[in-house]
């Protein structure tokens, strides 16, 4: 009986092939439009590029790494966007009476707790998340609207820009909080206890259960992080723009996010992804969008190429559910 | 073939064309397991023909065989004389045979009119014809004796009346078989009697019944002849006239057993009780459940499916809720939930390893750390090399094959899921084992490893509560097996003095040798 981590399968059948192909597609696919982009594109193996690409990608970013551990856990947020926009108008709105850093600290915590209202709704009304979370999202739309009376707020503080401008060793502030949720988030799922329990209140729920895990917790702490990253990535905007105006968030960063996700391989069924993933998907889609700018591809065919590749990534992962 | 003895009363065949069927040399396999093999049965037009025998002869595959809803690997179906090939309940339906289903198949929001027409509506161009609909309705339904209103929707019926709805429903499409599966498995008494009458009443209009239930006292009252399955094999086709409960439950267990059980090795009779059970209760599943089990002790709980048993596993765990104690080494569990049952020594080798056992997309050493990744963590961080070196350890204690630790468990035979799923207990020894049908869909050789992991875990000095659907591995492994039947322990017995026949007669309710109901 050899029993080792890299042990080959032996022979593998048409399910497997599926399954490879799933597991490595977004790897193989990311390495082909690295090599043709540089090829074909004269400034797209740049550091000003790479830098470029990061800083579009990090802040919807932050919300893909959030989303992927709650599809991990089998459950969905349509309301992160909603909650971006929420929380750069609740830090607008406080700004000029707290000051900076509490206003946006405070917008963070009014998505962290949209985030926890959403996982108790799910969890406790056992509504589904998608109707929980697109409800929610009506309702924080509906917060924002209120707040702002429809029109758009405006901060001409400069020192509010900071965490939204500023840069450590020559990278802006918002990209190292990516790669920090990125690291801590990727840490968490491959090597602790807590991300063994995410991959099985996913994969199984009643397996999971039955080991002894709190699933439900699971569940709302997910949300919860979701809504809290959503936050964050609200925070960043505000702070980077200035300005704060109601809206659902879906275009900026919610659909990205889910994209990214998807295309990197984590599952819509649950119990299989990883944050890996979900950084790869990310470069995909902005090497594509760089690319295409680079060599003046029109626009409207990068969206038609997206799409057809978000939906291929969730084709690919249907049929190997099918062939296990 | 087998002798047919035909309801052959003159009037009844003068009511209407009736329908005789004849199966000939029937094969099914489920993956790996044969569940029907080489049965040849002819059913006599307008009769009642029951098909008995136990959990898994084959004697609802082979229901579900005549109605289409199940096709067969291999055989011939004939329907009076003429060869025919169903290649789903449509096809059948045209023939006019009838499946009522052990779940009924209604659709609980639609009324009870709608149901019955559900897929052959009255009426032109689309549009229902309800008028018609009524019309025929209430003729079908007065035969019947149904008496709810036909715009009630079916979820506010009661399970008996839904049943009466599915009945009119083969009687709208003309049915002139119908096979009943299990059908008085939900119902009180009352409901039960009240379903058998109408039974006789479709034989009286010529339609032909068959009949497939484990409560023999009813095949008894009602068919006109039985046939009895065993193992997927055709037993005897007989007249029920000349048969008793004792003489079917004789031929359901048939010839002798096929496996050889490791040898019992009885706990010291000084043994130390581990695990102790008062008057758990959890209705309507179960009622006051006392037992003990003292360490390195095999207790076996035997009964029908549907007595109780998995619910009452699943109490003493805590994955339900339940009135009553559960106490281990004399201390009581406090708080009913998984967590708490793991944390004082339960372990829990639930019914389905695919649903709640395993998660079957994620690694195999992912799947047996699971429930115990504090052993082999440091601040929440897994250790990875000493997790590898632990799973490693008790999958090879259990002898299972696995190619990598890494490869996903949906990946492995049913054999080494099943140990995968008991190794998954054993990275921190338990006290108690929990295993509920712990050899379900798994070939003979896993099978016997299994049996011979039960008695090495049992020799090591855990206590072993066995749930199992096949009697003869109750039989075979367990020091002592209580009897359970509709939620209450019904016998004790001595695992030597058990035998098929006593196990059988109390699960089935005749009065048997232990301490009887």
């Amino acid at each position: 009986m050899s029993r080792t981590e890299t042990a080959p399968r032996p022979g593998l059948s048409v399910g497997g092939v599926v399954e490879v192909l799933r597991n490595y597609a977004i790897v193989v696919s990311f390495v082909v439009l690295l090599v043709i982009l540089s090829a074909t594109a004269d400034h797209f193996l740049t550091w000003i590029n790479f830098l470029n690409t990061l800083e579009s990608g990090s802040i919807y970013g932050i919300v893909a790494i959030a989303f992927t551990i709650l599809l991990i856990v089998a459950e969905f947020d349509l309301c992160s966007g909603a909650i971006y926009v929420l929380t750069g108008i609740v830090a607008a709105k406080l700004q000029p009476e707290l000051g900076n850093a509490p206003a946006l600290a405070l917008g963070v915590v009014a998505g962290l707790l949209i985030g926890i209202f959403n996982g108790l709704a799910v969890t406790y009304l056992r509504v589904n998340s998608f109707i929980a979370t697109l409800a929610s999202s009506l309702m924080v739309v509906g917060l924002g609207t209120e707040i702002t009376n429809g029109f758009q707020l405006y901060i001409a503080e400069p020192s509010f820009g900071v965490l939204g401008n500023g840069k450590f060793l020559g990278i802006d502030y918002f990209i190292w909080i990516f790669v920090a949720f990125a690291l801590i988030c990727g840490f968490i799922l491959s090597r602790t206890k807590l991300g063994r329990w995410l991959f099985a209140a996913g994969g199984n729920p009643e397996a999971a259960r039955l080991s002894g895990i709190n699933v439900r917790a699971l569940r709302i702490g997910a949300f919860a992080f979701s809504g809290f990253a959503a936050g964050v990535a609200g925070a960043v905007l505000i702070s980077r723009t200035g300005t704060a105006i109601a809206g659902d968030g879906l275009a900026d960063v919610l659909f990205p996010a889910i994209a990214a996700v998807v295309v990197g391989g984590t599952s819509i069924q649950g119990g299989r992804g990883a944050i890996w993933r979900t950084v790869l998907g990310i470069f995909f889609l902005e090497f594509i969008r760089n690319g295409f700018n680079l060599l003046e591809v029109n626009p409207y065919y990068q969206a038609i190429i997206q799409g057809a590749i978000i939906l291929t990534a969730v084709a690919a992962d249907a049929l190997s559910r099918r062939s296990t | 073939m087998t002798d047919v003895i035909a309801g052959g009363d003159p009037d009844r065949a003068a009511a209407g064309s009736s329908i005789g069927i004849e199966l000939r040399g029937i094969v099914k396999r489920y993956g790996g397991a044969q569940a029907l093999d080489d049965v040849s049965v002819a059913v006599a037009a307008g009769e009642i023909h029951a098909l008995v025998g136990e959990n898994g002869a084959g004697k609802s595959t082979l229901g579900k065989i005549v109605a289409g809803a199940v096709l067969a690997d291999g055989g011939e179906v004939r329907v009076n004389g003429r060869p025919v090939t169903f290649r789903g309940p449509r096809d059948a339906i045209r023939e006019g045979i009838a499946l009522i289903h052990q779940e009924l198949a209604l659709v609980p929001a639609l009324s009870v009119i709608d149901n019955v027409f559900l897929g052959v509506e009255q009426g032109k161009n689309g549009i229902i014809d309800r008028a018609a609909q009524l019309e025929r309705f209430n003729e079908l339904a007065a035969r019947i004796g149904f008496a709810q209103p036909p715009s009630a929707p079916v979820e506010t019926l009661r399970v008996a009346e839904q049943q009466k709805v599915e009945i009119l429903r083969a009687l709208v499409r003309n049915a002139r078989l119908i096979v009943m599966d299990e059908p008085t498995a939900t119902l009180t008494r009352i409901e039960a009697d009240r379903l058998l009458q109408i039974t006789r009443d479709l034989r009286k209009d010529g339609v032909t019944v068959i009949y497939v239930s484990h409560v023999l006292a009813d095949v008894l009252a009602l068919c006109d002849t039985v046939t009895v399955l065993k193992d997927g094999r055709h037993v005897k086709t007989v007249a029920a006239k000349g048969e008793t409960i004792d003489s079917l439950v004789t031929a359901m267990l048939g010839r002798a057993m096929d496996l050889v059980f490791p040898a019992r090795q009885p706990p010291p009779p000084d043994a130390p009780v581990v695990l102790s059970v008062r008057g758990l209760t959890r209705l309507p599943a179960f009622s006051d459940i006392s037992f003990d089990i003292r360490t390195g002790e095999i207790v076996g709980l035997a009964g029908l499916v549907g007595s109780g048993r998995t619910e009452i596993a699943r109490a003493v765990f805590g994955a339900d809720s339940a009135a009553g104690t559960v106490e281990i080494e004399g201390t009581p569990v406090q708080g009913r939930d998984p967590r708490t049952g793991i944390r004082r020594g339960l372990a829990m080798l639930p019914e389905s390893r695919k649903d709640q056992g395993l998660v079957m997309m994620r690694p195999v050493r992912e799947n047996v750390s699971l429930a115990h990744l504090k052993e082999i963590s440091w601040h929440g961080i897994v250790n990875g090399a000493q997790e590898r070196a632990r799973v490693t350890e008790v999958l090879d204690s259990v002898d299972a094959r696995v190619p990598s630790v890494a490869m996903p468990v949906s990946g492995l035979s049913g054999g080494n899921q099943q140990k995968t799923a008991i190794a998954k207990w054993l990275v921190k020894t338990p006290k108690v084992l929990l295993a509920d049908e712990p050899t379900r869909g798994i070939d003979v050789g896993a099978k016997r490893a299994i049996y011979e992991l039960i008695h090495r875990l049992a020799a090591q000095g855990l206590g072993v509560l066995l749930i199992s659907s096949e009697i003869e591995e109750v039989l075979g492994l367990a020091h002592r097996v209580l009897v359970l039947r509709n939620g209450r322990i019904v016998a004790e017995l001595p695992g030597e003095r058990a035998n098929e026949k006593i196990v059988m007669r109390a699960a089935f309710g005749e009065t048997g040798d232990g301490k009887a109901a």
